[in-house]
């Protein structure tokens, strides 16, 4: 792959023309499909691995055009930080947020559309109308190789909005300090609050661990009372509503191991189990 | 390669993407597909970069990137916000300024 990177940003000769074209109309397909592909499916981590997808063909692309630096701070600081950082807010959020189908505003997807292809139309008409040359060849930009050449540029003739990002990225870091922060309305518990706390509820025992007697131990198998019903206790309440497409895996109190209960049964029942309180 | 395929990509890219913004409800996935607006225009720029033969191009394209990180942590912070005060992530939900 580098060499062939390698061949086309410094081409010329008829066989890089070909490999570079060759290159640029499968990512060109590749990112159009998945660009197109985010905006169909309905769960936001299949948006987010879609997204990966064209983020990563535009840093080959950008490796392409004789811009080594961009195409490898796309890989880190793109598809390495901000992608994980939607991921981490996604799994914070809930994973199984998917959007919900029907319009709120009637006719939203039509009016989309037709200001879609509006601008679609606006813009190929303007690059028509540009008078965009052809490609000078790559070695004519880095000169002096790309990296000192970007950073002559940033520390000459962009030094200001230079040093003015750094002060937007410091209010940024400030920004998202004060906006996560939570801010505590009540008192914060001690250790004789949490005692008395637990002496009211009733239960004084730690929650019976998981697959306590089941047939497996793994960690979303309820334990078996002694009856042979299971308890639901025993399983984290967050396993349960985790993949609501899924058959659902706890088993109610009182039920018998060997049913599960259905699954509309399960949709409708609140996230936390009864008989434990909500945090 | 001409630089017109390269930026007639880029038009797509930019389009898809703002159809996204549209169309999607998910504040995330709105997010999302904001980024991918943000670079379809870093494509733009590195096209013209190549066309010109300099480096200004991949110069605002870096900058385009450090904005848009920025525009990242700030946003998805209030997203969590909202997040935490109304258990969605729903655009359709942040509606208490409408009437």
């Amino acid at each position: 792959m580098s060499h062939i990177l390698a061949a086309a940003g410094h081409g010329g000769t008829n066989t890089d023309f070909i490999a570079e074209e060759t290159i640029f109309w499968i990512l060109a397909i590749a990112s159009v499909g998945a660009a197109l592909a985010m905006i169909l499916v309905r769960r936001a981590v299949h948006c987010a691995l879609m997204l990966a997808v064209v983020m990563l063909s535009l840093a080959t692309m950008y490796a392409m055009q004789g811009a080594p630096f961009l195409a490898f701070v796309q890989i880190i600081v793109y598809t390495g930080a901000v992608l994980m950082l939607f991921l981490f807010v996604l799994m914070l959020i809930g994973i199984s947020s998917a959007d919900s189908i029907v319009e709120t505003i009637k006719g939203q997807r039509m009016a989309a559309g037709l200001a879609a292809a509006g601008l679609f139309v606006i813009l190929i008409l303007g690059i028509g109308h540009a008078s965009i040359g052809p490609a000078a060849p790559v070695s004519a930009a880095n000169g002096a190789g790309n990296l000192s050449g970007l950073a002559t540029l940033i520390f000459t003739t962009y030094v200001f909005p230079f040093e003015v990002t750094g002060a937007l990225l410091i209010t940024a870091a400030l920004g998202a300090m004060v906006l996560a922060h939570r801010e505590l309305t009540a008192p914060k518990l001690t250790q004789r609050d949490l005692a008395a706390r637990r002496l009211a509820s009733g239960q004084l025992a730690p929650d019976p661990s998981p697959g306590v007697y089941a047939l497996h131990d793994a960690a979303d198998r309820p334990a078996l009372l002694p009856d042979g019903s299971t308890s639901e206790l025993s399983v984290s309440p967050t396993l349960a509503p985790r993949d609501p497409g899924d058959e659902p895996r706890v088993v109610r109190h009182g039920e018998r191991a060997a049913v599960t209960a259905d699954g509309e049964e399960r949709a409708g029942s609140p996230a936390y189990p009864a008989g434990r309180d909500a945090p | 390669m001409s630089p017109v395929h390269y930026v007639v990509l880029s038009v797509i890219l930019f389009v898809i993407g703002g159809t996204g913004v549209l169309v999607r409800r998910n504040a995330i996935v709105v997010f999302m597909c904001i980024e991918l607006m943000l670079n379809a225009c870093n494509l733009a720029f590195v096209a013209f970069a190549r066309m010109h033969g300099n480096l200004d191009g991949q110069v605002i394209a870096f900058f385009v990137m450090v904005v848009a990180a920025a525009e990242v942590v700030v946003g998805l912070a209030i997203l969590m916000a909202i997040f935490r005060a109304r258990r969605s992530a729903s655009v359709d939900d942040a509606n208490l300024l409408k009437y």
